[in-house]
């Protein structure tokens, strides 16, 4: 337990640097609430508009929605803050994190303590509640794990996005917004069922970088329904295994990109 | 009144030449501006094609492909996000630096900003419509009036906000940070502006409450709904108006913030 003991330091000084300006924190909590909030209820007015979009009904949309609100939010709260990775590299302030006998990965990942993120969850998961309750799901076995899985392996999945894209920032140092294609975009992408996309776009999100699993096929075999697209009723329960390779290849290229990061010397 | 023109001018081609360094970031940010253009030009389109009879929020498919690949060419040029160096050097003190000289904060970052934006005009508006042209069929205008109008639309968004953006910032005189307000504006303002969903989804008394009682509309909605052509020219020409009195309203409140700031300030800092 010794060894934790330097990043319980690290969490404390984070955590009087991110409540020193008490207002300014203050709407910063209730906006990350406000930021999932939002997201919901863009499909609301969405599915205000059309009943039917991409042949997916509110509730079904919904459970989308949920799971990967809730997933995507626990990746955001715990690996999030890697994205300002590119700010520490052109500042050379990554090099005060390499000298550290800690792990690099998470020195960076408290280094913004994200407790301003917490309601965003809360916000999350009820989302997901509530789906699951507006939908008829056949409570089988598998589907109670999937359940509880799903979310985790997005979570999984986002964060491995997460590193990957931050991961970026080694090889191009002003590679500014690319990251938030398939970070923010990548959630945005997930939030609606896959069918509303055109062929070529859907192949490279879903099924080239994965993004499928996240949320469409879980919820489609929570539900019980054929996929559209053809795939069989099991590849919901594909999720965590894309989740697993997606974290493995996020570490691989995260420790090539440690090796070949050059301090700017400043 | 030569000199100060002379040197608004100065002002504006620095805040041109500044954004004309980051050409990395340029190519990064449109590839970022295109995805989402993807992203959401699809879900629209799904909209459109489960509504009744293909129209959705009084658009057809077209303007909606059009309102948002437009749209994402905007963002930017109006710099809806990301603009947080008033905040910054209030935060660190710099901001005394500024007060000594001859032009006054809020002049002198809108002659900055109009360069910053004439250079995105250039630069980041053109790729996402073009992508968006190619992919997806577009409208073109077809009312002599509404070319001239969008562009006069679109110096008032990136005017308004400017103005909503320098007051958000100047929030950190009283604060010291302006990390939870400027979290607050970038939510607000992308699905106020009409960024996520065209506000015409809406029901419409919150469409034209919004429109009236908030300058953010103004931002991004009204620009792309002149050139969609969603209405006649006169609404057209009314919308743009409204665009303009917040527009001067948000600059003012500006200058009158600034001047209240400027006698409590105390400078942080060695």
């Amino acid at each position: 337990m010794a060894d934790l003991k330097p990043y319980a330091a690290l969490i404390g000084g984070r955590f009087r640097s991110a409540t020193t300006y008490r207002a300014s924190f203050a709407v910063e909590l209730l906006t990350n609430a406000g930021a999932t909030a939002v997201d919901v209820s863009t499909i609301f007015v969405l599915f205000h508009a059309a009943k039917v979009v991409g042949g997916f009904t509110l509730g079904e949309a919904l459970l989308m929605t949920g799971l990967t609100a809730s997933g995507f939010v626990l990746a955001d709260l715990t690996v999030g803050n890697i994205d300002q990775l590119k700010t520490y590299v052109r500042m050379g302030t990554l090099d005060s994190v390499l000298v550290r006998p800690l792990g690099i990965l998470p020195q960076l990942v408290i280094a913004d303590l994200p407790l301003r993120k917490l309601m965003r969850f809360v916000v999350g998961l009820a989302v997901l509640v509530v789906a699951v309750a507006s939908n008829d799901i056949a409570w089988t076995a598998g589907n109670v794990v999937l359940l509880i899985v799903a979310p985790l392996a997005g979570a999984v999945f986002f964060g491995s996005i997460f590193v990957l894209s931050a991961s970026l920032a080694f090889w191009w140092v002003d590679s500014g917004e690319v990251g938030a294609a398939f970070t923010y975009g990548g959630r945005d992408f997930t939030s609606y069922p896959i069918t509303v996309y055109g062929t070529w776009f859907r192949a490279i999100f879903a099924y080239g970088l994965g993004f499928g699993f996240v949320s469409y096929h879980p919820a489609l075999t929570l539900l019980g329904r054929a996929d559209p697209l053809g795939l069989p009723a099991w590849a919901g329960y594909l999720s965590p295994l894309v989740a697993l390779a997606a974290a493995g290849i996020a570490g691989f290229v995260w420790r090539i990109g440690v090796r070949h990061y050059r301090s700017t010397g400043s | 009144m030569r000199a100060s023109v002379a040197t608004f001018g100065a002002l504006m081609w620095s805040g041109f030449r500044r954004y004309a360094t980051y050409r990395q970031a340029t190519v990064a940010g449109s590839f970022t501006n295109i995805v989402f253009g993807f992203l959401r030009c699809y879900v629209l389109l799904a909209v459109a094609a489960g509504a009744a009879g293909g129209v959705a929020g009084g658009y057809d498919a077209r303007q909606l492909a059009t309102f948002v690949w437009v749209g994402q060419g905007l963002l930017n040029v109006v710099g809806l996000w990301g603009w947080n160096d008033l905040a910054e050097r209030i935060r660190t003190g710099d901001i005394a630096a500024d007060l000594l000289r001859p032009v006054p904060p809020v002049t002198a970052y809108l002659a900055a900003d109009l360069g910053r934006a004439g250079y995105q005009t250039l630069t980041r508006f053109v790729p996402p419509v073009i992508v968006g042209a190619l992919a997806f069929p577009l409208v073109a205008p077809s009312r002599w009036q509404t070319v001239p109008l969008f562009a006069a639309s679109v110096l008032l968004a990136v005017v308004g906000c400017y103005g909503c953006r320098y007051l958000v910032n100047a929030t950190a005189y009283w604060l010291g940070d302006a990390r939870g307000p400027l979290m607050f504006w970038t939510l607000s303002s992308g699905v106020l502006a009409g960024l996520y969903f065209p506000l015409r989804l809406l029901p419409e008394w919150l469409t034209v409450t919004l429109w009236v009682a908030t300058p953010i509309p103004g931002l991004l909605q009204t620009p792309l709904d002149v050139l969609v052509e969603r209405d006649g020219p006169a609404l057209q020409a009314g919308l743009v108006g409204l665009q303009a009195v917040w527009a001067v309203i948000m600059v003012a409140l500006a200058g009158v913030v600034q001047r209240r700031a400027e006698r409590k300030l105390v400078v942080q800092g060695g």
